[in-house]
């Protein structure tokens, strides 16, 4: 019995730092692979089925994905992605230049910085509801400034032509905030003597911002863009809220074209839905490789 | 500093300076500031239209007692609390030891496993979505806070190691060495030297977590379906379909879901912000 313990003692003793590592590990990575890694794999392995969630699961081979091929609604919302991914980078610049705005040492600077930042601490469902009712033809404020004018207000959200961009503009109201505070965080590291050495060689104004300021940014606009395109790419919320999709699906984005296959009234269609949700992952995995590629040089030059 | 401090300019400009802040602010603001005039109209306001004019009348007191007598929006707010402060507890609980092992050991898997965490922090939802909740229907978890609670604390890790870990390993080395040279057992070094250092992170992933869980939308609507469990998010949804065109009464219910996550961003500012912008210094 003794002789037992300290042979366990001395096991634990000479590969304590080999086993310690695994036992701190544990309980996150076990959950992480049961809610995030192994539902990757088993979204894949549906998406070859034809499933609606309760009787058994049929296998179909890539009937799904030809399926997609032919679906009209699924290039429609393909397109409203590459219209909010395009759009939603607007985000990176106007957050650059609030923050420039507000780059200053005034009385109660601290406050309105904080006031601007505000849009991003709140829900979405709140913007979504916000802007929706900013849009609405009979009361909102669209709706006043056209009627100054003698004009009848466009019903944004129920027209096919302008309700994506209408929710996209509601999208960037937080987006900005939050670009904003990255760009005002990173201007605090500014070198004051690159500043003062630009000033000196007579660079200003937009030749000192492209030239000194901008390339020490570079962190905080590589952050600013990888959160821009997850947002543009998750965008899900705003679309639920706003239109659930409408009118006639003209304002679907592939997150929310999923949900709708896989979980709605229209029909429990698992394996078309997982399809859907295959293709978004590989094109956001284009962008979380380049990330995992920068972070593992990085990681190799020992930053 | 850039651009040139505003001191050193002519005291025209810092004049409009100083009246451009206020103005911007208010037009950037106009929607909330809506919202919150709005909240406090009477229903003949909002009836015969008079959204932006002076209110006729101050129904603050009316509006918002009828948004919590008639709806369910208070058991709304409650379940929304009762999903966030466990999972920012769990979550905190996962990481902290998560970011300790990444950042502390060294171990072949170890950068890899730091990518699976970073990786899968990145993936949309919808790649989860039926196989989550193809889960939490087998194992009972469906439609309760616990299994909204479990799968946010373990999404959550994956961004949430990230940080400890990148934060762990900025601290001194040295201090771990010398215990293990004196005899300390690894869990001891973890609780009793690197757990005190960690508060700042610590504080920051809280008030992070506890933004982001709070307005979550998506899975509050794909892991619950009914009242006792619907956080304040999903919850608005659907009064919002019952409200159609009571303005004032939705004004009401989206000031309430708005105020807890805002309360603690005003309270707990600086560590909000060190958080959301790590890694915008440097890297």
């Amino acid at each position: 019995m003794s002789v037992d313990s300290t042979i366990e003692q001395s096991y634990w003793k000479k590969n304590k730092l080999k086993i310690a590592p695994w036992l701190f590990l544990a309980p996150g990575l076990l959950m992480f692979l049961l809610y995030v890694i192994a539902p990757i794999f088993q979204s894949i392995w549906v998406s070859f089925y034809e499933w609606d969630g309760l009787s058994p699961k049929k296998f179909i081979g890539l009937a799904n994905y030809q399926e997609l091929i032919d679906d009209r609604d699924f290039y429609r919302s393909l397109k409203n992605n590459v219209i909010w991914l395009v759009l939603y980078m607007l985000a990176v610049p106007i957050g650059l230049f609030i923050a420039l705005f507000l780059n200053q040492n005034v009385w109660g600077i601290r406050i309105y910085k904080s006031l601007f930042f505000f849009p991003f601490v709140i829900s979405q469902v709140v913007v979504g509801l916000v802007f929706a009712w900013f849009y609405d033809p009979s009361n909102g404020i669209l709706a006043l400034i056209f009627s100054i004018w003698g004009g009848r207000p466009p019903a944004i959200l129920a027209d096919e032509d302008y309700v994506t961009y209408g929710i996209i503009a509601a999208g960037l109201w937080p987006q900005i905030a939050y670009c904003m505070i990255l760009f005002l965080t990173g201007l605090n590291n500014v070198s004051p003597d690159q500043v003062e050495a630009g000033r000196l060689d007579g660079a200003k104004g937009w030749r000192m911002l492209w030239h000194v300021i901008l390339p020490q940014l570079r962190p905080a606009t590589f952050i600013a863009v990888v959160v821009t395109i997850i947002g543009a790419l998750r965008s899900f919320d705003l679309v639920s809220i706003m239109t659930q999709g409408g009118p006639y699906g003209s304002s679907r984005v592939l997150a929310y074209y999923m949900y709708e296959t896989a979980l709605s009234e229209y029909g429990y269609r698992m394996g078309y839905g997982a399809a859907i949700a295959v293709v978004l992952f590989l094109i956001m995995m284009v962008y979380i490789s380049f990330f995992l590629w920068r972070m593992y040089r990085q990681e190799k030059s020992g930053g | 500093m850039f651009p040139r401090p505003i001191e050193k300019s002519s005291a025209g400009a810092q004049r409009s300076y100083k009246i451009a802040l206020p103005i911007a602010l208010l037009i950037w603001l106009l929607p909330l500031i809506a919202v919150l005039l709005t909240s406090i109209r009477s229903a003949g306001d909002i009836n015969s239209g008079n959204f932006w004019g002076m209110p006729t009348s101050f129904n603050m007191i009316e509006n918002y007692t009828a948004v919590f007598t008639n709806t369910e929006i208070g058991k709304y707010i409650w379940n929304s609390f009762r999903v966030t402060i466990p999972t920012v507890f769990l979550t905190l609980f996962l990481s902290c030891l998560s970011g300790y092992a990444l950042a502390i050991y060294r171990f072949k898997a170890s950068m890899w496993l730091f990518f699976l965490f970073v990786a899968g922090n990145f993936v949309p939802f919808q790649i989860l979505m039926v196989p989550v909740r193809d889960f939490s229907v087998q194992t009972g978890l469906y439609d309760t806070v616990t299994g909204l609670v479990l799968f946010h604390a373990a999404f959550q890790a994956g961004f949430c190691t990230l940080f400890m870990r990148n934060f762990i390993k900025a601290l001194p080395h040295e201090l771990i060495e010398s215990a293990r040279v004196e005899g300390v057992g690894e869990f001891k070094i973890f609780w009793y030297i690197v757990m005190p250092l960690m508060r700042p992170a610590i504080a920051a992933l809280a008030v992070l977590i506890f933004t982001f869980i709070w307005n979550d939308y998506f899975w509050a609507t794909v892991l619950v379906q009914g009242d006792h469990a619907l956080p304040i998010t999903a919850g608005l949804k659907t009064l919002n379909g019952q409200w159609i065109s009571q303005w004032h009464l939705v004004s009401a219910g989206a000031i309430m879901a708005a105020l807890p996550p805002v309360l603690m961003f005003f309270a707990m500012q600086k560590h909000f912000i060190a958080g959301l912008t790590l890694g915008a210094t440097k890297g």
